[in-house]
């Protein structure tokens, strides 16, 4: 495998990873219109829960269900403070940002913990196929597998009475009370089913690179945002399924672009910078074109 | 023989902001009796109490302690809002807000049509169900029954206020409240609309509160007409007493039942 080869193989792994947050980011914010910075923390969550797990010896891949289970349970409470407590939505999400922070160092019980010497899901997965451990095709294979049955069940989650009427709520939140529905229970639901993919990439990533460590998380709604809006501007999604196909696409070519910029040597630190100038370029197009049109634009939202 | 009581309002009072320089007496122990099947307007000032009503009886707020709505045989003053809407089906002046703007029209009649029912992982909509919602259009003669797949947000707000008629029946709830649903439209579009509206109401014989500033409006509909006051009902007209009124006749009504001027140009001069 050349380099590009290598670059394209290794960016399509990730993307498919960081796939399953743009999709939970694409859930709340753009279903739900709820602007959940939970994620940075449920990252986190799910990569300490599943590390720690796999260290005590249980099975990887129920290791990472119950990682992905601990995300539900962050989003749910997410959910909680937002619609039975009237904290604000961002509020809400930088709130369990931070006390994440705090329950991911007890977890692990320090700031990080080792996988390296653990057998993981990308173990497993490798010795079914026959090859080699750490090899990029089984890490593509094992994303691919996840990605796919995530995109069928949401695919059709959204498409069933109950993902129907959670769509509806982003929409139009009054309308969907007036027709009976309890939004505040589909604002629940949204962001646990959001939090839990989010987790889980976040126990998958951890098996990837053999660690995980407190501060995986940061900056993960970012790169989500980035991913999303690259996948909406690139594909013009119209549907559910395709919808959520730009998601996964828009992390793809947004990791494409970070390997890259690793490749010819940019310092990895610089990136998180680079990426948020990248989501501020994309927020701002918008506006700088309907004042180029000079059209009415709406005062900035505070919340 | 007297009809059969499908609405009953007992001593429904609202007080907003109490206890400050602010206190509103919005209701003041509003008595009402609605038989099935009744098409009343309510018509009243600015503050009278109109939209109030609607929203208590929606289930937005709660009455005052003592106040008691009831449906046929069950008290819903207590139930939340989105359990209110099992029996309430309500249009608002504003078609965003009966709408989802972002969705298709057979999605937002797919939402409508399990009004007040639990929402489960079946498929939200079907052939039969598309079939439906075509017959719930087509008599609107708007073309809408083609379009079951055109973003809401890409019609007209006499459209969108269509729709939002259909949605807010479609699922034959026992009462519709209309909130001045015309009032934001243009003549001729609030025209249709209140002329759909009169169609589906004598189809589906769904018991209506339709409040309006409109007094030919609130004359013309109907068969009941109420006139709000600071909170109070001080004119209630039955068909027969109704019959043959002028604008005028009723401004004299209310004058003489609220012992206070009309003074509500808006009223006389809307169309």
């Amino acid at each position: 495998m050349g380099v590009v080869g290598n670059v394209l193989s290794f960016s399509l792994y990730e993307g498919l990873v960081f796939g399953l947050v743009a999709i939970g980011v694409y859930l709340t914010l753009r279903v739900l219109a709820f602007p959940d910075l939970t994620v940075d923390g449920s990252y986190t969550l799910g990569g300490a829960v599943a590390a720690v797990l796999i260290v005590a010896g249980l099975n990887p891949f129920l290791a990472s269900l119950i990682a992905a289970g601990a995300g539900f349970c962050a989003g749910l409470i997410t959910g909680v403070l937002n619609t039975k407590l009237r904290i604000p939505a961002l509020l809400a999400g930088i709130l369990m940002m931070v006390g994440l922070y705090s329950i991911n160092l007890r977890i692990m019980s320090g700031a990080n913990v080792s996988l390296l010497r653990e057998v993981t899901s990308f173990d497993i997965i490798a010795d079914f196929l026959g090859m080699r451990s750490g090899s990029i095709f089984v890490s593509i294979i094992l994303a691919l597998v996840i990605v796919a049955v995530v995109f069928y069940i949401l695919n059709w989650f959204l498409r069933t009475e109950l993902g129907l009427s959670l769509r509806a709520t982003g929409d139009n939140e009054q309308m969907v009370r007036s027709l009976g529905v309890d939004t505040d229970k589909n604002v629940m639901l949204g962001c646990a089913i959001s939090n839990a993919l989010v987790a889980l990439a976040g126990a998958i990533v951890a098996q990837g690179q053999g660690f995980a460590d407190v501060g995986m998380g940061i900056g993960m709604i970012v790169m989500g945002l980035a991913s999303v809006i690259i996948g909406e501007a690139l594909f013009r999604p119209k549907g559910v399924a395709w919808v959520l196909i730009a998601a996964v696409g828009g992390a793809f070519i947004y990791r494409l672009f970070i390997t890259i910029a690793l490749r010819i040597g940019m310092a990895p630190g610089d990136l998180k910078l680079i990426t948020a100038v990248l989501v501020v370029i994309a927020l701002a197009i918008p506006y700088i074109r309907k004042k180029a049109r000079r059209e009415w634009i709406p005062p900035a939202v505070r919340w | 023989m007297s009809a059969k009581s499908l609405l009953q309002l007992k001593k429904i009072g609202k007080v907003f902001s109490r206890g400050t320089i602010d206190e509103v007496k919005a209701l003041d122990g509003v008595e009402l009796n609605v038989n099935a099947e009744d098409y009343i307007t309510i018509i009243g000032s600015n503050g009278a109490g109109k939209t109030t009503l609607l929203n208590v009886i929606g289930g937005v707020f709660p009455p005052e302690k003592g106040g008691k709505v009831v449906v046929g045989s069950v008290d819903i003053t207590n139930l939340s809002e989105y359990k209110h809407a099992a029996y309430v089906g309500r249009v608002y002046q504003d078609p965003n807000i009966g709408t989802a703007a972002k969705m298709t029209i057979e999605e937002n009649l797919a939402m409508a049509i399990l009004r007040g029912k639990p929402r489960g992982l079946r498929a939200a909509s079907n052939k039969q169900r598309r079939e439906e919602f075509r017959e719930a259009l087509s008599p609107l003669k708007l073309g809408l029954e083609k379009r079951l797949n055109a973003l809401v947000g890409t019609l007209s707000s006499g459209q969108r206020q269509a729709v939002a008629l259909v949605m807010a029946t479609i699922s034959r709830p026992a009462l519709l409240l209309l909130d001045e649903h015309s009032a934001n439209l243009d003549p001729r579009t609030a025209q249709i609309v209140l002329e759909l509206t009169e169609m589906i109401v004598k189809r589906e014989k769904i018991t209506t509160l339709m409040v309006t500033h409109n007094m030919e409006l609130a004359l013309r509909y109907g068969n009941r007409l109420i006139m709000m006051h600071e909170g109070k009902i001080v004119v209630d007209l039955n068909q027969e007493q109704r019959t043959g009124l002028t604008i005028n006749d009723l401004i004299e009504a209310f004058e003489k039942a609220s012992g206070s001027r009309f003074n509500e140009d808006e009223a006389l001069l809307s169309r």
